[in-house]
């Protein structure tokens, strides 16, 4: 980029930089540095009773924040824990969180208050200048720098032994690799994981409410109802949250004749699709039912799904329909699955295709 | 209390529109009008399905039909059931004032007796869900962590956590629980107004519906303790952030104003 | 080496303690060199200077409250049945990191005023960072030599951003659970490696056993250590570089005016912290945050609307709510563009806030210091810029509240989808030329008060019958306040045949640097300063006009 430098005294000049051209110190120029204004006295600084009272103030602001550390203190000892007091407009709060927050906040405001009162009223206001000086090193210094370090590179001998610097760029490239390995156990690999759920055929639907298993007839148009796979139980359950993650079920009975979709339809047991629960988006559990419209909407982007057409996207940011599930009756009179999903639930990602 | 929580929120909506200095939009947001509760009235009379039918055939029969066959205004109301109608007049939805997206819950106009008199003139018209008994629908009893469950379950999707409403497709949302009578959120969840689904007694029992009413009345009424402090609507982040920058990063600005600026000088002109 | 038995002057034993102390420290730490250069260090006095300040103070509290709260937090997934206090959720199966922040929340006392003062102050912090680094920006303190602490200051927003988003989800409730899993969906989305990403994070498929343990060291180990590293070294940069200031009578490029740190800035930064530390106890003593209770314990099949992250998160979240659905299959892959592009966006709009400094530094071609601060006014086009980024921001912030915005203006979610849709086009462009009109505007302004005066609002009918309005003169101080900003010169592209006659080729960034700066200093994008000459001649003789 050298070819593309400016000059310097091309650039404009700064306020008081030394290579400043005009700035001379001339009556000539209206627009010159006038310098510091004069300092001026504070009332603090000629009327010692002013001054009295900003102390007077500032150890009162001290003394405050005592009082609100002992307060703070008496509440911790003395209010009860659970005890909750109606504070307009706060509404039923907790009185310890209240009192302790309050004593605090009051000791911590009051030091700084009187700190910075002291400051602006007593202390010396005024204004000091500092020097700068240029932050980088004079042209003899950075000779020095730079022959100080050709003379150690050339001590090393490293310009000299290529067979020495080749390898230990080697090692030192190699090495990093051994902390790579090391994160490998961090997880196991994708696999099939992401395609395959706990459905399967022949899994009753169960009522995620009642933990009963589901018959059509309890499904009635404009209901909506979720349900897990059969013999998946929360209580002692190590895997429920990642099955339930995949397996999370939305069941709602259409006329059949609004299903505009044939598959769907042929998915469906008399009108009752079942579709997964989660997003196709990011894995948001998808389930603001409109049971007029018989659009789902997801709580997180957005995403609109149509649910008497095969579920597909009709606002927002998902990429796809919601999968459906295959469902028929078991000789039981129950609801089951037909089947596992047949695509990967929730969130698309690179393999899936 | 209505009183208050509009109070409550009044502060933080006003500050929103301040800030992001929406006055073009002030204009759309509009208070919740206060529901006035009308008092029900315990002796109910005997009714009788003909006067019901008389308000239905004044007040109700423009859009739904003379015989409540529905038009194109109005869905058909045979078999909706005593509970629809309970709630839709009882929450002051009905009759609708105006089309819309949605219709909104509003000052009730007719009295309970006059509400059960049209109850019990739909419910002659076809089988549906009866208005609940105080039994099925008094939060006493509930097993309130069992409806907390169900309530994330089944409703939170879109009345939020704790019940404060949200957001649907197009203009609709689902509507603040708060001050909305038991009676009434069981007839939402039995009947399924407009676009909410139902959540009928076959995959939803009297007893699980009674623990969500349970668990509501723990988290969303006026009694209800928010140990943290101001509520902020309740409506998560979004409502905290602004908090933050006004009332965290906005005091701490003037602070620092106040920690700059230089003290007044003695012989200032 | 020994130094002392060379000072016979120094009555030993009879100083002070203190001085005692101070003279060991300094016989093993040279303290008093350190001290030498910046005890009275000068500290310029604006309140915008105390921005950082504000940062710094939240950070220490997040990191006293934090140490706070692990002494009681079990970052476990191990479910477990509730038994505390808190009716609503008692006998509910939660993780061990749910029941362990009720734990906190209810039963420690003083734990819930700790939890909300670490979640405000880190909600602060944010907020802090954003306006720090908005002040940094607009008054171009980020010009040579500080554009290595703007890169430490911009790595400490970005870290603080992600330090928020792990600790968020630790508690393992309803909403952060919520917030982890569009995190999930987001990395699955990463061409070829994203699936293996979200595999290796989460231990498995989501969401499994392990990541409240793996957030939990990255929220108090990893990311604030790298950020006390950073905020130790931006602090130093400060120190060593002197702040800048605003052009003013007395102040210029080679020195720094202002108050002595001992004792003005000691008492007043030292104050600050009390009363920052102060201000956020205070409201987190009236206003709940996360109240997590109400929020329920994580179960990836539940949901509640309104589902948003914090604030600063919610450009991201605008991102992706604002996204089409793009999504492209072919060769038995999937491209997940609906959510990859946010995504990339989003780190490159980050990238795009660290370079900054360094382009603007390569379309100017200055390589000297800048101590003085510009007023936003007189670097139009950057702070056109600036002003272009935040409306664009906020419009996604807008983007990322939408279904809030719905339900509050009584809007349609869809309308305001679309709204956001175009204005992520229209607002910043829209934006960008307005500000620079008002800043051209405004130097206008400064020009005529420079060469007329300032409008006294006293009107005067001359002898002839004709009304003018008396301006009054300025004040030195205040010609040169108004006249001390240097103005660029577009660059020229060089001349393309050199004495040879031999005509050079020029490079295609020589021409775009050329375009670059004439739009940032050519004709109609900066108004020319007043001259002394110009000044003269106007005062000279003619009175006013």
């Amino acid at each position: 980029m050298s070819s593309q430098d400016i000059p310097e005294e091309k650039l404009p000049a700064e306020p008081g930089a030394a290579h400043g051209a005009v700035r001379a110190a001339d009556e000539e120029n209206p627009f010159a540095d006038p310098g510091l204004p004069p300092h001026e006295h504070r009332i603090q600084d000629i009327d010692e009773r002013a001054a009295k009272r900003s102390e007077r103030t500032v150890a009162l602001l001290f003394t405050v924040s005592m009082l609100a550390t002992l307060g703070f203190i008496a509440s911790y000892v003395w209010i009860p824990n659970d005890k909750s007091v109606y504070i307009f407009p706060l509404g039923h709060i907790s009185a310890m969180n209240f009192a302790l927050g309050l004593t605090l906040g009051v000791a911590l405001f009051c030091i700084g208050a009187g700190a910075v009162h002291w400051a602006r009223t007593l202390m010396s206001d005024a204004e000091l200048a500092d020097e700068r000086h240029p932050i980088e090193a004079s042209p003899e210094v950075r000779a020095k720098v730079h022959a100080d370090f050709k003379q150690g590179a050339k001590e090393s001998a490293i310009g000299r032994r290529p067979l020495i610097r080749n390898t230990l760029l080697g090692a030192l490239t190699l090495v990093p690799f051994s902390g790579l390995f090391l994160l490998r156990d961090l997880g196991s690999l994708p696999h099939e994981k992401l395609r395959h759920t706990m459905w399967a055929k022949g899994k009753r639907l169960v009522n995620m409410n009642t933990n009963q298993p589901l018959r059509p007839e309890d499904i009635t148009t404009g209901s909506l109802t979720f349900a897990k796979p059969d013999g998946l139980e929360e209580e002692g359950n190590e895997e429920y949250q990642t099955e339930i993650a995949k397996a999370a079920l939305m069941i709602v009975r259409l006329q059949p004749d609004n299903i505009k979709d044939k598959r769907e339809l042929e998915w469906s047991h008399q009108g009752i699709v079942a579709y997964s629960k989660i997003c196709t988006h990011v894995g948001c559990p998808i389930s603001l039912y409109e049971q007029q419209t018989h659009h789902v909407l997801c709580p997180c982007h957005q995403s609109t799904f149509d649910l008497s057409d095969g579920a597909r996207v009709i606002f927002g940011p998902a990429g796809h329909a919601l999968p459906q599930l295959r469902i028929g009756v078991d000789s039981e009179g129950y609801l089951q699955a037909l089947g596992d999903f047949e695509e990967p639930v929730g969130p698309a990602f690179w393999e899936r295709g | 209390m209505k009183k208050l929580s509009a109070r409550r929120r009044h502060p933080l909506a006003a500050v929103v529109v301040l800030l992001l200095a929406l006055a073009a939009t002030g204009g759309l947001y509009t208070a919740f009008a206060p529901a006035s509760k009308a008092k029900a009235d315990e002796s109910a009379q005997s009714l009788t399905i003909e006067e019901g039918k008389k308000l239905y055939e004044v007040g109700c029969a423009s859009c739904h039909g003379a015989g409540g066959q529905g038009t194109t205004d109005g869905p058909s109301l045979v078999g909706v059931g005593a509970a629809a109608v309970d709630f839709q007049v009882g929450t002051g939805r009905m009759p609708a004032q105006q089309p819309g997206a949605q219709v909104p819950r509003k000052k009730v106009i007719y009295t309970q007796a006059e509400i059960d008199q049209l109850a019990a003139y739909i419910a002659s018209l076809g089988a549906g869900p009866s208005v609940p008994t105080k039994n099925q629908y008094s939060p006493e009893g509930a097993d309130i962590a069992k409806g907390g469950e169900l309530f994330r379950t089944n409703c939170a999707q879109c009345h939020n956590f704790t019940g404060k409403g949200g957001a649907l497709t197009h203009g609709k949302f689902a509507p603040d629980l708060e001050g909305v009578q038991p009676k009434h959120i069981y007839e939402a969840m039995q009947t399924g107004p407009q676009n909410m689904p139902s959540f009928p007694d076959t995959v939803m029992p009297e007893k699980a519906k009674k623990d969500i009413i349970g668990y509501l009345n723990a988290v969303n009424s006026d009694q209800t303790k928010n140990p943290g402090g101001l509520e902020l609507g309740g409506l998560g982040p979004v409502s905290e952030g602004l908090f933050a920058w006004i009332f965290g990063l906005g005091a701490l600005v003037v602070v620092a104003v106040w920690v700059a600026a230089r003290t007044a000088k003695a012989k200032k002109s | 080496m020994s130094t002392t038995a060379s000072n016979p002057t120094r009555s030993r034993g009879k100083a002070p303690a203190g001085e005692k102390l101070a003279d060991w420290a300094d016989g093993r730490l040279g303290i008093y060199s350190l001290a030498k250069a910046n005890m009275r260090k000068i500290f310029p006095d604006h309140w915008s200077f105390m921005l950082g300040e504000v940062c710094l103070y939240s950070f220490l509290i997040i990191i006293l409250t934090g140490v706070y709260l692990t002494l009681f937090f079990h970052p476990s997934m191990n479910e477990v049945v509730y038994h505390g206090s808190y009716v609503p959720l008692q006998g509910q199966l939660m993780s061990e990191a749910f029941n362990s922040t009720l734990h906190i929340s209810f039963e420690v006392r003083g734990g819930l005023l700790i939890r909300q003062i670490h979640h405000w102050a880190a909600l602060v912090f944010l907020a802090g960072m954003f306006v720090h680094m908005m002040r940094v920006f607009f008054t171009g303190a980020f010009r040579k030599p500080r554009e290595v602490n703007w890169l430490f200051g911009f790595l400490l927003f970005v870290l603080g951003m992600f330090t928020g988003f792990t600790g968020y989800s630790l508690p393992d409730d309803l909403l952060s659970g919520t917030g982890v899993r569009f995190m999930e969906g987001a990395i699955l989305s990463v061409p070829i490696i994203g699936t293996y990403i979200s595999f290796f994070l989460f231990g498995g498929e989501f969401p499994g056993h392990d990541f409240v343990a793996r957030f939990y060291s990255i929220h108090i180990l990893l990311l604030p250590g790298i950020m006390l590293g950073l905020v130790v070294g931006h602090l130093i940069l400060v120190f060593y570089h002197k702040h800048t200031q605003f052009a003013g009578p007395g102040k210029t490029n080679n020195n720094v005016v202002g108050m002595p740190l001992l004792p003005v800035y000691m008492a007043k930064a030292g104050g600050f912290f009390f009363l920052v530390f102060g201000a956020i106890a205070a409201i987190a003593a009236i206003a709940q945050i996360n109240p997590i209770w109400a929020i329920g314990p994580y179960r990836p099949d539940q949901v509640s609307t309104g589902a948003q992250p914090d604030w600063y998160m919610g450009m991201a979240e605008g991102l992706i709510r604002a996204m089409p659905g793009w999504e492209i299959n072919f060769w038995g892959h999937t491209l997940v563009l609906g959510v990859f592009i946010p995504l990339v966006l989003f780190g490159v709009v980050l990238i795009a806030i660290a370079l900054y400094p360094f382009i603007e530094a390569w379309v100017t071609g200055d390589k000297r210091e800048h101590h003085i601060l510009d007023r936003p006014r007189n670097a139009p086009t950057r702070t056109a810029f600036g002003a272009a980024w935040i409306a664009w921001y906020f419009v996604l912030l807008v983007g990322g509240g939408n279904d809030l915005w719905a339900t509050h203006f009584h809007l349609s979610i869809n309308a305001i989808t679309w709204f956001v849709r175009i204005a992520f086009f229209v607002v910043p462009v829209l934006t960008f030329i307005v500000t620079k009109r008002i800043c051209l505007s405004l130097q206008r302004r400064d020009r005529d008060k420079v060469l007329h005066g300032r409008e006294s609002g006293i009107i005067k009918r001359l002898p002839h019958g004709e009304f003018i309005e008396v301006h009054e003169p300025l004040s030195q101080e205040q010609l040169y306040t108004l006249t001390a900003h240097h103005q660029y010169e577009p660059v020229e592209i060089g001349p393309t045949v050199d004495e040879n006659g031999v005509e050079r080729k020029v490079k295609g960034t020589e021409k775009l640097r050329a375009k670059l700066s004439r739009a940032y200093y050519g004709e109609g994008n900066q108004i020319a300063k007043p001259t002394v000459e110009e000044y003269k001649e106007i005062t000279s003789g003619h009175g006013h006009h």
